[in-house]
C-alpha cells in the first residue's frame, strides 16, 4: 500500500531557524529518505514554499476564481494531488481549473502551492 | 546645489515606472531592479550637480542602473562559482545582454501593471504594488495614505513581491482568452486607488487628495499603454469628471455639499472638457462597458449649467444601460433616483420601495437618505425624518453624517 505523508509545521517557527537548526532539520529528512529509498520504498518527498505563496482556484458559476492564499474550508478535506510542471502560476492556474473538485454537488477548491527547488546535496 | 537635487527626484518620480519596468524585464526580479534603481538615485544626486544635467535624464539612469544590474550579476555569479552551482549560469547571461530598444512592443509598462495587478495577490498587495512601482510612490507616502504603518506596508510588499518571485507570477501581458478579465483587475485596482482618494474623510483631506491625482496619471498610462481599450478611457474620464468638482464638494468648514447645491463655478472647466471629450471618443469605439457609462453619467451632470438643467431622464437611460452590464443595488438604486428626479419623486419613491424589499440595501445609509430624499420633495416630513434617522444610525463617514444630520434639521 502506497501512503502519503503531509507535514504540518508552524511556518513563522520555520521562518526564524537559525542556519544551524535549519541544517539539522535537513539532515534528519535526509536520513529518513535514505533509509527509505535503502528499503526501496521511498516515492518521492519535496519542501513547499509557504502559505503565503499558495493561490486557491475556485471554481464560481462554471469559471474559476482566483485568490491569493490559502482558502480551504475547514469542511473541504484534503482529497487527493497533483504535481504539474508549468511554466508559471498562469499555466498552474489554467491547470486547476480543468482538475474536478466537486463532490456530489458540493463544491472544492485548488491550493496551488510552488514546490521549492532543492540544489543537490 | 538643491535645485539640481530637487530636478533629479522629479525625473525619478516622472521615469519611475518605465524604468523599473525595463529593469525588471532585464533581471527578472523587482528587488534587484529596486536596488539597481536606488543606486542609479545615489549616482545621480552625485554627478548631476557637478557634471550639470544630461541631455536625456531617463537614458542616463536606465544606463546606471543596467551597469548596477550586471555588477550584482557578475557577483552573484562569483559567489555561485565558488558554491560550485553552475546551472544558474543560464538565467544570469540573460540580462548582461545589452539594453533592448526603448520602443520594443508592448510597453514594460504594460507586462508590471499586469503583473502588480494579478488576481493571485490580494487586493491590498495589488494597491501597494501599483503605487510603489508605476506610480513610484514611496512606502512612507503609501502607508500615510492609507493609513497604516509604515512597517506594515513594507510588509505587505516584501510578502507581496516573495510570492511574484517563489510563486513565478508571469511578468507578461496576458493573453487573449484571459485579457478581459486581467484588464478588469488593473481598471479596479486604479480605480479603488482613486475612490480612496475621493472617499477620504476630513483630516488626511490632503495626502489623499493627492492619491485621486495618482490615480488619474495611473490611468492616463494605461490610456497610453493599452490604446485599444475603450473602457481605459472611459475610466480616466469618469475619474476626470469626477475630480473636478473638487473643491466644490466639501464647502469652507469641510461639510459636505451635494452635487445640487454646489457652486458650480468652481468646478475645474479643463478638467470635465476633457473627460467629456475623452467618453465621447471612447463611446465612439462601440464596445460600452461600465466604466464609460459612469463617466457617460458624470459628463451629463456637468456639463449642466445648473442643477435644475441637468437632463435627468438621460441620466435615468444612462443607468438602466449600466443596469443592464452591472444590475447591482447601487446601480439600481441610482436609476431609481434618476428615474425620480426625471418623472417625479412618487415614481422615484415607488422604485426604490420595491428595491428595499427585495435586496441588502436595507443596511446601506444611501439607500435611506435616498428615501428621505424623496419622502422631502413629496413633502412628507415625518417619514422623511425617519429615513434620515435610519441613515444617520449607518452612516460611518463623517462629513456625512454632518450632511445628514443638517437635512434632518431642515425638514
Amino acid at each position: 500500500m502506497r501512503y502519503m505523508f503531509l507535514i504540518y509545521s508552524r511556518e513563522t517557527d520555520v521562518a526564524s531557524m537559525s542556519p544551524t537548526d535549519m541544517d539539522e532539520l535537513r539532515a534528519a529528512h535526509w536520513a529518513v529518505m535514505d533509509e527509505t529509498r535503502a528499503k526501496g520504498i521511498f516515492r518521492g518527498a519535496e519542501p513547499l514554499h509557504p502559505t503565503a505563496t499558495a493561490t486557491t482556484v475556485r471554481m464560481e458559476g462554471g469559471s474559476p476564481l482566483v485568490l491569493d492564499g490559502p482558502f480551504a474550508e475547514t469542511k473541504e478535506q484534503l482529497a487527493g494531488y497533483y504535481i504539474l510542471d508549468c511554466k508559471d502560476l498562469d499555466e498552474a492556474i489554467a491547470w486547476a481549473a480543468k482538475i474536478p473538485t466537486a463532490c456530489k454537488g458540493g463544491a472544492g477548491c485548488i491550493e496551488i502551492r510552488p514546490i521549492i527547488a532543492l540544489p543537490a546535496r | 546645489m538643491p535645485e539640481a537635487s530637487a530636478f533629479v527626484e522629479a525625473v525619478f518620480r516622472r521615469e519611475h515606472g518605465r524604468i523599473i519596468a525595463g529593469l525588471i524585464r532585464l533581471c527578472g526580479s523587482f528587488d534587484r531592479a529596486e536596488e539597481a534603481m536606488q543606486d542609479a538615485l545615489a549616482a545621480a544626486l552625485t554627478h548631476w550637480p557637478d557634471q550639470g544635467i544630461p541631455q536625456n535624464p531617463a537614458a542616463w539612469i536606465m544606463t546606471a542602473a543596467h551597469r548596477k544590474l550586471i555588477d550584482m550579476a557578475r557577483r552573484e555569479r562569483t559567489r555561485r562559482q565558488k558554491r560550485d552551482l553552475l546551472e544558474q549560469e543560464a538565467t544570469i547571461a540573460t540580462y548582461e545582454n545589452p539594453m533592448p530598444a526603448p520602443s520594443s512592443l508592448p510597453d514594460d509598462r504594460l507586462r508590471l501593471i499586469f503583473a502588480c495587478c494579478h488576481p493571485a495577490l490580494n487586493r491590498e498587495a495589488q494597491i501597494s504594488l501599483t503605487l510603489r512601482t508605476l506610480g513610484g510612490l514611496s512606502t512612507g507616502e503609501i502607508a500615510r495614505a492609507f493609513l497604516v504603518s509604515e512597517p506594515t506596508l513594507a510588509q505587505r510588499l516584501v510578502r507581496a513581491k516573495r510570492k511574484i518571485h517563489d510563486a513565478r507570477i508571469p511578468y507578461e501581458v496576458p493573453p487573449d482568452h484571459a485579457l478581459a478579465e486581467r484588464r478588469a483587475a488593473v481598471q479596479a485596482v486604479i480605480y479603488l486607488i482613486f475612490n480612496e482618494g475621493y472617499l477620504a474623510a476630513e483630516g488626511q483631506a490632503l495626502i489623499r487628495r493627492e492619491l485621486c491625482a495618482e490615480a488619474i496619471r495611473l490611468a492616463r498610462m494605461l490610456c497610453e499603454i493599452d490604446k485599444q481599450e475603450p473602457e481605459n478611457l472611459g475610466l480616466l474620464a469618469m475619474m476626470l469628471l469626477h475630480d473636478s468638482r473638487r473643491r466644490a464638494r466639501v464647502d469652507s468648514k469641510g461639510a459636505l455639499v451635494t452635487l445640487e447645491d454646489q457652486d458650480r463655478s468652481l468646478w475645474d472647466r479643463g478638467q470635465i472638457r476633457e473627460g467629456a471629450e475623452l467618453v465621447d471618443g471612447a463611446l465612439r469605439v462601440g464596445r460600452v462597458g461600465p466604466y464609460q457609462l459612469q463617466a457617460a453619467i458624470a459628463a451629463v451632470h456637468t456639463v449642466a449649467e445648473n442643477a435644475a438643467d441637468t437632463d435627468w431622464a438621460q441620466i435615468a437611460a444612462l443607468y438602466n444601460e449600466l443596469a443592464r452590464l452591472n444590475p447591482s443595488p447601487i446601480v439600481l438604486l441610482n436609476g431609481a433616483v434618476a428615474v425620480g428626479m426625471s418623472e417625479g419623486a412618487e415614481r422615484g419613491l415607488a422604485l426604490i420601495d420595491q428595491l428595499g424589499v427585495s435586496s441588502a440595501l436595507d443596511r446601506y445609509h444611501l439607500f435611506h437618505a435616498a428615501r428621505a430624499d424623496m419622502l422631502r420633495r413629496l413633502g412628507s416630513r415625518t417619514a422623511a425624518a425617519d429615513s434620515y434617522r435610519r441613515a444617520l444610525e449607518l452612516a460611518a463617514n463623517g462629513i456625512e453624517r454632518t450632511f445628514l444630520e443638517r437635512r434632518l434639521a431642515a425638514l
